[in-house]
């Protein structure tokens, strides 16, 4: 009897394939069909984000950050303008921080909408859940063009407040979004979360303990899905979050069924919230009397801030000198940070389980390379 | 040493020579009072004036939900002086954001397992985010 000789197989898995969600790469080997070696490759979208930031004026830099994770303008924005205002000592008026709560939050629900669509589209589901996302991602986005003038590039806030006050009629667009999203989580898990596709296929797949979700930085939804209840929003209290009543669902074993169910649960305490915000939205100035678009300075020293954007903790570290330009200008991306672990979740799985698992993290490649 | 301790806003910096960064690191992290379990954000400053490169790590705890604060180390800008220790062993997170901060301003982290260019391409010989950097449009214009 002679046994048959095999040998491992290298596998470029994209630049360019749907997969990968954007111009992503992991080399991969293969014993067989079970990866026994992953490596991202990233950078096909470098810009060098940072240079062109130190270049720009602080104000001049807010446009850019529309540009990192561009499902998410909204976010971005808050983030940056949390960490200059945290620099700068600017108090933001109570009606922006509410406007910002319910941008964030509706960027909240467009965003892990698209991500579970995706990642069922990743499943074999082929478009049809990702195009129930995206119908309901239309009505969010129309709303932020209405307020802003932009769909996805809304470059919305300023530093110490937003640029452009809600009126009424804006204010019941969002309500009757806000109103229509259980419908449409109902029929989505009507249709997704008992089948039995998706539950063979995701569940036990991709775990990933507590203690490395940790220890790898893992944040956002990821990291919540693994049993951690971290949530910079309830951390941090940034803006009102401290007035509004939701929860923090977490899961249990970390699994790629846990991180597809902990979006279904964080959409339904997100409408809580924009039901609260939409409620108590007081009246009052947009944005701050002394905040200066013209000549605005930061005082010297560095600053880092956060905020719990959909895909994780997004931060910003600044240094000033004083001037009218930041000396350096640092975004810490969640999904760059969530892909270190990318390799241990894969690691045994086979190949087809490696895309499913990369679609659970949810990346945004503008966001990963900068 | 005693480290040079800052306090600018609220956020507590930490700046330890090179030498004692690990031991630092793991008192940090193991500490039962401080226990700073989550390194958020990992990077690098280029201070031209100073003529050093300063590596700066952002430690949350996730334990006991208190932060942030920085750890700062400086390493002289001279490119094969340019090492400092890596905190991949304590810190997972700071796999990817050290080869980051090699690979756009040439530190070298002593002790990473993958210390390889992760956005540039390896064929790229400079680091783009210095302050003294020249970037290739200044040699086309030579033409």
């Amino acid at each position: 009897m002679s046994t048959i000789e095999t040998q491992m197989l290298e596998v470029s898995l994209g630049p360019q394939h749907p997969s990968t969600h954007g111009v992503f790469r992991m080399d991969v080997v293969l014993d067989g069909e079970y990866v026994v070696k992953l490596k991202p490759v990233m950078g096909y979208l470098h810009r060098n984000h940072e240079q062109i930031g130190e270049k720009m004026t602080w104000l001049g830099s807010m446009p850019y950050t529309d540009r990192l994770d561009y499902f998410c303008s909204m976010t971005n924005n808050w983030a940056y303008a949390l960490s200059v205002e945290k620099m700068a000592g600017i108090k933001v008026p109570e009606r922006a921080e509410y406007i910002r709560v319910i941008m964030a939050e509706l960027t909240r629900l467009l965003n892990h909408a698209c991500a579970v669509g995706f990642l069922l589209s990743d499943c074999g589901a082929w478009f049809t859940p990702v195009l129930y996302a995206l119908r309901e991602r239309e009505r969010i986005l129309d709303f932020f063009e209405t307020v802003s003038g932009a769909r996805m590039m809304c470059n919305y806030m300023r530093f110490g407040g937003v640029r452009v006050d809600l009126d009424e009629q804006s204010l019941a667009m969002a309500r009757a979004i806000v109103a229509r999203w259980p419908a449409f989580l109902d029929e989505f898990e009507k249709l997704m979360t008992e089948n039995e596709v998706l539950l063979a296929r995701t569940q036990r797949v991709g775990i990933l303990p507590r203690e490395l979700a940790i220890n790898a930085s893992v944040s956002g939804p990821v990291a919540r899905a693994s049993g951690v209840a971290y949530d910079i929003r309830k951390v941090d209290k940034y803006g009102v979050y401290d007035r509004f009543d939701f929860r923090v669902p977490v899961g249990e074993t970390g699994d790629t069924f846990d991180r597809f169910m902990i979006r279904i649960l964080e959409m339904r305490e997100s409408v809580k919230i924009l039901h609260q915000a939409l409620r108590d939205i007081p009246s009052g100035p947009c944005i701050a009397p002394e905040s200066k678009l013209r000549g605005f300075k930061v005082p010297a020293g560095d600053g880092y801030g956060r905020i719990e954007s959909p895909k994780g903790e997004l931060g910003f570290y600044l240094v000033s000198e004083g001037g009218a330009k930041p000396y350096r200008y640092h975004v810490r991306p969640p999904s760059f940070v969530n892909l270190t672990i990318l390799e241990d979740m894969c690691l045994g799985h086979k190949v087809a389980d490696a895309i499913i698992i990369l679609g659970s993290i949810d990346i945004v490649l503008g966001e990963v390379d900068r | 040493m005693i480290p040079t301790v800052e306090q600018v806003r609220a956020m507590t910096s930490l700046l330890v020579e090179r030498e004692e960064l690990l031991a630092v690191a793991k008192f940090l992290k193991t500490d039962p009072q401080l226990q700073f379990d989550f390194c958020s954000c990992v990077t690098a400053v280029d201070y031209l004036k100073q003529d050093c490169i300063e590596v700066v790590y952002h430690l949350y705890s996730v334990a006991l939900k208190h932060g942030p604060i920085a750890l700062k180390v400086r390493a002289p800008r001279a490119l094969d002086q340019c090492r400092v220790p890596s905190l991949t062993p304590v810190w997972r997170g700071c796999e990817f954001q050290e080869r980051e901060a090699f690979d756009l301003y040439g530190v070298k982290f002593d002790g990473h397992p993958d210390l390889r260019r992760i956005l540039m391409w390896d064929e790229f010989v400079d680091h783009p985010m210095r302050k003294d950097y020249v970037p290739p449009s200044a040699m086309e214009a030579k033409k």
